[in-house]
């Protein structure tokens, strides 16, 4: 299946917090997980479930806000990834431009490698 | 300018420290949110948890952060290209340089070029680099700019008066987590050996969210 | 999207992609009481009470009407005092009492607001 790609070209970029041993590099290509659209404080946007882009930059470590929310201490933390979308992969014919591209930050657990078809 | 907040019972007048009017609240009926901000503030010093002083000060803290520090922060960018080259690598770190304060601040510039475009938003609160633009505008915390921005941000920039061409691709940033973002828009033609505050001037906030470009001399 | 998605549990907040209104809007600053709101969940924050993200939980839960109904710093001042009451900072029945007793001071603002310094 084709999936419309963004160009990435990964920018000098000095994480603010420590990076521990990421599992993504820049220029990746992942997908976001579905979710099961359960309860709970959740940071990853609906309307990027299932969306296929190329990790940006590394953002560094971070706690869970999925925990933090409940007042526990988010450990272990979790790599935080910038990743690119092209407009096309998320909203079709509908895109006013289709290789215009929205970045969000996404956390590691929710990004799946997609591996060359 | 500094304002007495001891008042009792009047309207405030004047200019608050952030250059504008108080809201007249002090003469209106007392809501039930007014009523819970008190008690939570008085149970809050009572508890040792602050102090009156802790609080005000706090207020005024807030109170001093407004876009004037993202534009000085810009117009050093503007002249200094290894500056800019440090905002873009680590954010925070260059507004400190620039003798801002900026504690937890985890930020991201964003840089437009001839041929692209940033805008940001925060569809699912408001997260906005606060210590450096001071408070996010009503507009930005609405249900129609979370909505639409990530879905039709060229029809959204049209609304606030930015018309971009076809040519020119926009980059839509969610702050969907721990960074903040601020956009270093394209310095414009004409404006050769100015110095640095004329440049900061013709920065306005909505230039630095990225849903307006800087005033061309 | 007015309410939680009974079909796909899409919480109300996750907004991004929804059709809406224009989106530029007027501005306005913050009245004393507003800025002392943002003051009092900053220094809780600061005294590691709850976090942003407790917050956020907390804003919410609350549900679509309280976006529509409520003003910003209504919904924060609400939101502060769920992570307060979570967190045993101050129980029901003391705030309860306390915002009794500040009704009982006046009828504005200027004359309830206790001593400022």
């Amino acid at each position: 299946m084709t999936r419309a790609l963004p160009q990435v070209t990964p920018p000098p970029f000095a994480p603010p917090c420590p990076v521990g041993t990421p599992c993504l590099a820049p220029g990746d290509v992942v997908r976001v997980l579905p979710g099961g659209g359960g309860p709970g404080h959740v940071r990853t946007p609906w309307y990027l479930r299932g969306a296929v882009g190329r990790i940006e930059r590394i953002c560094g470590d971070f706690p869970n806000p999925e925990e933090l929310a409940y007042g526990r201490d988010g450990r272990p933390a979790r790599t935080l990834y910038r990743v690119r979308f092209a407009m096309a992969e998320l909203w079709g014919a509908r895109a006013e431009r289709p290789e215009d591209t929205l970045d969000a930050e996404i956390f590691e657990p929710w990004l799946e490698p997609v591996h060359a078809s | 300018m500094p304002h007495d907040h001891h008042d009792h019972g009047h309207d405030p007048g004047g200019l608050s420290p952030s250059g504008h009017p108080y809201r007249k609240d002090q003469d209106h009926a007392l809501t039930h949110w007014q009523r819970m901000e008190i008690a939570i503030r008085e149970l809050l010093v009572e508890r040792g948890l602050t102090t009156p002083v802790e609080i005000a000060a706090q207020v005024a803290r807030m109170d001093a952060r407004s876009p004037a520090l993202g534009a000085q922060v810009v117009a050093r960018a503007w002249s200094d290209p290894d500056y800019r080259a440090r905002l873009l690598a680590d954010g925070s770190g260059a507004c400190r340089e620039e003798g801002i304060e900026v504690d937890a601040l985890k930020l991201v510039a964003v840089e437009n070029t001839p041929d692209t475009h940033n805008v940001v938003v925060c569809t699912l609160c408001s997260c906005y680099p606060r210590m450096l633009l001071g408070l996010p505008p009503d507009w930005y915390k609405s249900r129609a700019y979370r909505s639409r921005t990530v879905r039709e941000p060229r029809a959204v920039l049209r609304e606030f008066g930015l018309d971009l061409p076809d040519r020119v691709a926009v980059r839509v940033h969610d702050s969907t987590a721990d960074m903040r973002y601020i956009v270093l828009p394209a310095r414009p033609e004409g404006t050769e050996g100015w110095s640095r505050a004329a440049l900061a001037d013709l920065v306005s906030r909505d230039c630095m969210i990225g849903v307006a470009v800087p005033r061309t001399p | 999207m007015r309410t939680d998605d009974p079909e796909t549990g899409r919480r109300w907040h996750d907004m991004g992609g929804d059709a809406a209104g224009p989106a530029p809007g007027p501005d306005h600053d913050f009245a004393l009481w507003e800025k002392r709101v943002d003051a009092l969940v900053q220094i809780a924050q600061a005294k590691g009470v709850f976090t942003v993200d407790g917050l956020r939980r907390a804003l919410e839960d609350m549900g679509p009407d309280a976006f529509e109904t409520m003003t910003y710093y209504e919904r924060w001042v609400a939101a502060l005092a769920q992570n307060l009451i979570e967190h045993g900072v101050v129980t029901v029945a003391e705030l309860d009492a306390r915002m009794a007793q500040v009704a009982a001071r006046g009828e504005t603002y200027g004359d309830a607001q206790g001593a400022a310094e």
